[in-house]
């Protein structure tokens, strides 16, 4: 089994910073933005991400996370978890432009749970992702707007992320 | 874990799970679709040997809110006039598909007979079985605590709260359960009633035992739990009469007035208004009934959640 | 084929010695034709064929729990050559057209005596006397009354069921439960039943009966045999009463020596007996008491029941247990193994202590030159053997690891198991003329 790092600290820094911008840019209006991260990285790099866009423009920007659990579609065959919080800022998502954020793109069904979970909350004007890796393997016709860093993987590679909050260090890791 | 039909069931890791689970579904009932699709395909029964329309909707509203399928199988019949037996209605349930069997039964220990019975593979969850056990209450109960206790109350136990309980505890599913969750949670808990009323070996619980209410709430108690008391145990001709246990065990007006600023009056229901709870303190600021109720749908959520996730594994 | 050489049991527990048998009696090995077959018996005891003073037959009425034949069969299983059949039948056993046929049935199966005990009380109910002197009189010399499943609990009833059984030749059995204290009663009453929620059975209502009949019995010269002792309590009650000279005989159960009520505590209806399980002192004080010779004797109380009265919740099961085919693995695990009794006293509290109370004769002299051939051969190092015999299987002893399997059990010579299994019906009865 051999690890190595794709990204640094620094790294992930100079990538989030560099999705605030894209995402700044490509949405017309930053009043309509909400950042959702998905549980429990996601979130984070949600948080981060909200730290970057309101430094860019100078307002806040609503964050919230959005816990995927109860509408994964392996809930009868796989092990069975315990909810993480879903937390909707004040203003909701209805005609927002929902973000959602999490950290590695991989078959897409959590993203799929995401989108789920969304039409019990409300009814967004339009919903973006921004990942911080895509490793590819898609399962579902789902794709990113934002990529930190494509990393074309093989599927008995393990890409794991490390974020200093949860894990005391920012690094992503190929472990084949 | 696989069944729930008494508390003793559950580790206080596994209780305290289920309270955080009930926590993030009890938001689910303020979102714009107050559904989630978990229990999708699951079907759960009712299977009722007594009546109770507040137990079984609670426990319906709690399926629902899961997108399970509910059934409700009202068994005819009583411990005098004996219908279809546990076992054959058991059976029957689950070939019509029952995945969760709720039970609520006249006879103690019904839950656990059924659960370990092998006459069923699914999972079995105690709605109320004689004077044994009502888990699901027990934990509302908790969870209604833990959120006046605990601003955040994410993963904390109930220690440093003292409730007390009042009524026939003798006869009282509600106190069993709660005394049993109250000790693994690490609450204080006090029994008051008359000694008449009082289980046998009571000395033995993890509880202090008083027939003394006002003994009890001079200790300045977070929480008081009224308890219905039946008719027929308080009969005029019994001990003690109606206007005894009215006098000495009845939360009136004056009574409420003694409890510190923070405390919290708790009643499973239905209740007896003007018998062990005066009118305006059921419908006072101080009361958490209807609180308890909503908690009842998150926490048999929780429940059905919890064991249907075993059952998975 | 009516001829046995048994070679080599450790008779009584004791020294290893041959028996013989011929023409339902034990004679000298000498004596046996060359046709005798031989029985290689080493490792086995050989002790006197059991006798059980208490059994529920449930014939007639209740045939899809147990018949005579059943219950007879279950009973050689167990190592029993005598069971005595209780009254508590549908009818009830209070006249001699009950007690006849029980008694015709039994010999029509013919694996062991069976003994009809006669009611004490018409229907069970308490007011007025059965037909006991017809009984006693009867074919089947019924010489044990008991209306056991109720207690005869009306003091002036009880002193002249006692004065006439008493003038029979006979014993009262009683069933001491005081009625008024255990209304509704499921387990035993105590702190256990306080917190599942199960309606109690005190002691003390066990106690308070045993203290009245003992008096009572020794006001009118009678004896007395009380039926499952339950109780430390009892215990001392009994004692005391031995002690002023009272012709008071007691049994105990094996359920009683060996469970007690934490075995209710998961609500098992298999667990629901009548007297209930007591806590593990009283268990404790019920083997020594046998030790002390306190207890006289070991009674089954078998009591089979159908399995949809067992399969439902406890307070709407029925009371009851099996015990013929478990009986001696329980007493060699409780009483033989602890050392409260030897090997030796095994055939005095399970055979002819027995047989004296209920005037059985046949069972003075066990094993002796001249005596009917009742014996039982059992293995002590062997684990028991599965419960087959009964109709019904409320089984508590179910899953426990018991010594003692039963390899050979006769009754007045006549060969009713073999190699542990049971012998065909042909074989064994008595319907076919002699043997």
């Amino acid at each position: 089994m051999s690890t190595h790092a794709v990204l640094s600290q620094s790294d992930i820094e100079r990538t989030l910073r560099r999705i605030g911008h894209e995402i700044v840019e490509a949405v017309p209006d930053c009043a309509d933005v909400v950042l959702l991260g998905i549980p429990t990285r996601g979130a984070i790099l949600a948080a981060r991400l909200c730290a970057v866009m309101e430094e860019i423009t100078g307002g806040p920007i609503p964050l919230g996370s959005i816990d995927v659990t109860m509408f994964r579609d392996d809930i009868a065959t796989g092990g069975h978890r315990t909810p993480a919080p879903t937390t909707i800022p004040a203003g909701g998502i209805d005609d927002k432009v929902v973000i959602l954020v999490d950290d590695v793109l991989f078959s897409g069904r959590t993203v799929r749970a995401a989108l789920d979970a969304l039409t019990a909350l409300g009814r967004p004007k339009m919903v973006k992702l921004a990942v911080l890796v895509d490793r590819g393997h898609r399962e579902l016709p789902i794709r990113a707007d934002h990529v930190g860093k494509n990393l074309p993987s093989a599927p008995g590679e393990r890409i794991t992320v490390k974020l200093v909050e949860t894990d005391g260090v920012d690094e992503v890791l190929v472990v084949s | 874990m696989k069944h729930l039909t008494q508390i003793s069931d559950l580790s206080r890791e596994q209780a305290l799970r289920l309270l955080d689970v009930a926590w993030e579904f009890s938001a689910v009932a303020e979102r714009r679709v107050p559904k989630l699709p978990t229990l999708r395909g699951v079907t759960m029964v009712n299977l009722f040997f007594e009546d109770s329309t507040r137990t079984r909707l609670s426990f319906e509203a709690a399926a629902r809110r899961l997108s399970a399928d509910v059934m409700t199988f009202q068994v005819h019949g009583s411990s005098v006039s004996k219908g279809e037996s546990l076992k054959d209605t058991a059976q029957t349930v689950e070939a019509m598909g029952a995945d969760i069997i709720v039970i609520r039964h006249f006879a103690s220990g019904a839950a656990k007979r059924l659960a370990d019975s092998g006459w069923v593979t699914g999972a079995v969850i105690n709605a109320g079985d004689g004077i044994f056990e009502h888990p699901t209450q027990a934990l509302l109960d908790a969870a209604t605590l833990r959120q006046r206790h605990h601003q955040d109350p994410l993963g904390k136990d109930l220690a440093g709260v003292h409730l007390v309980i009042v009524g026939d505890i003798a006869h009282s599913r509600v106190a069993r359960s709660n005394v049993a969750l109250m000790a693994t949670l690490g609450a204080a808990v006090t029994l008051v009633g008359p000694p008449e009323l009082m289980p046998r070996g009571v000395e033995q619980w993890p509880v202090q035992v008083t027939s003394d209410f006002d003994e009890a709430l001079a200790t300045k108690p977070d929480a008081v739990m009224m308890l219905r008391v039946q008719r027929e145990r308080i009969a005029p001709d019994s001990f003690p009469t109606p206007d005894d246990y009215r006098r000495r065990y009845c939360l009136s007006s004056a009574r409420a007035a003694t409890l510190v600023d923070h405390a919290v009056v708790m009643h499973p229901g239905p209740m007896n208004r003007g018998m062990e709870i005066a009118s305006d303190v059921a419908d006072s600021s101080r009361s958490v009934i209807l609180d308890q109720v909503r908690n009842g749908v998150s926490v048999r959520m929780a429940a059905l959640y919890e064991v249907w996730g075993d059952r998975r594994e | 084929m009516s001829e046995y050489l048994i070679v080599g049991a450790r008779v009584n527990g004791g020294a290893s010695g041959d028996l013989a048998i011929s023409h339902g009696v034990f004679v000298l090995p000498e004596e046996l034709s060359r046709g005798a077959s031989t029985l290689e018996a080493e490792g086995l005891v050989a002790l006197p064929g059991l006798v059980d003073l208490h059994t529920h037959v449930r014939q007639p009425g209740g045939e899809q729990a147990e018949t005579v034949l059943t219950g007879s069969q279950a009973a050689a299983l167990g190592g029993f050559s005598a069971i005595h059949a209780m009254a508590n039948t549908t009818p009830v056993a209070d006249t001699v057209t009950v007690t006849n046929q029980v008694w015709e049935l039994g010999r029509d199966a013919g694996y062991v005596d069976v003994r009809p005990v006669g009611a004490v009380s018409k229907g069970l109910l308490g007011a007025e006397l059965a037909a006991i002197s017809d009984m006693a009189s009867s074919p089947a010399k019924v010489r044990v009354f008991s209306d056991d499943g109720h207690c005869v609990s009306d003091s002036a009833l009880m002193r002249r069921a006692l004065e006439l059984v008493a003038s029979l030749g006979g014993v009262v059995a009683q069933h001491s439960q005081d009625p008024a204290l255990t209304r509704g009663a499921q387990m035993n009453e105590g702190a256990l039943a306080g917190r599942l929620g199960l309606s109690g059975w005190p002691g003390v209502a066990e106690e308070t009966i045993i203290a009245r009949d003992v008096l009572l019995a020794q006001s009118v010269g009678a004896r007395l045999h009380v039926c499952h002792v339950s109780t430390a309590g009892s215990v001392e009650v009994i004692a005391w009463a031995k002690s002023r000279g009272i012709a008071v005989t007691a049994e105990v159960t094996p359920h009683h020596l060996l469970l007690s009520e934490d075995m209710v505590a998961a609500f098992d209806p298999r667990f629901k007996v009548n007297p209930p399980l007591r806590r593990s002192e009283d268990t404790l004080a019920l083997r020594e008491a046998v030790g002390q010779g306190i207890i006289d004797i070991v009674a089954t109380d078998h009591a089979p029941h159908p399995s949809e009265s067992k399969d439902c919740s406890f307070e709407e099961a029925a009371f009851g247990m099996l015990g013929l085919e478990t009986a001696l693995p329980v007493v060699l695990h409780t009483l033989v193994e602890p050392g409260h009794i030897s090997m030796g006293d095994v055939g005095r509290i399970l055979s002819s202590g027995p047989a004296k109370i209920g005037s059985l004769r046949g069972y003075e002299f066990p094993l002796a030159l001249g005596s009917p051939a009742h014996l039982t051969l059992v293995d002590p190092a062997q684990a028991a053997n599965p419960v087959r015999g009964s109709l019904s299987s409320n089984n508590p002893f179910e899953g426990l690891a018991l010594p003692g399997s039963v390899r050979y059990t006769f009754f007045g010579g006549i060969q009713t198991v073999e190699n542990g299994h049971l012998c065909e019906p042909e074989r064994v009865s008595r319907k076919k003329g002699e043997i």
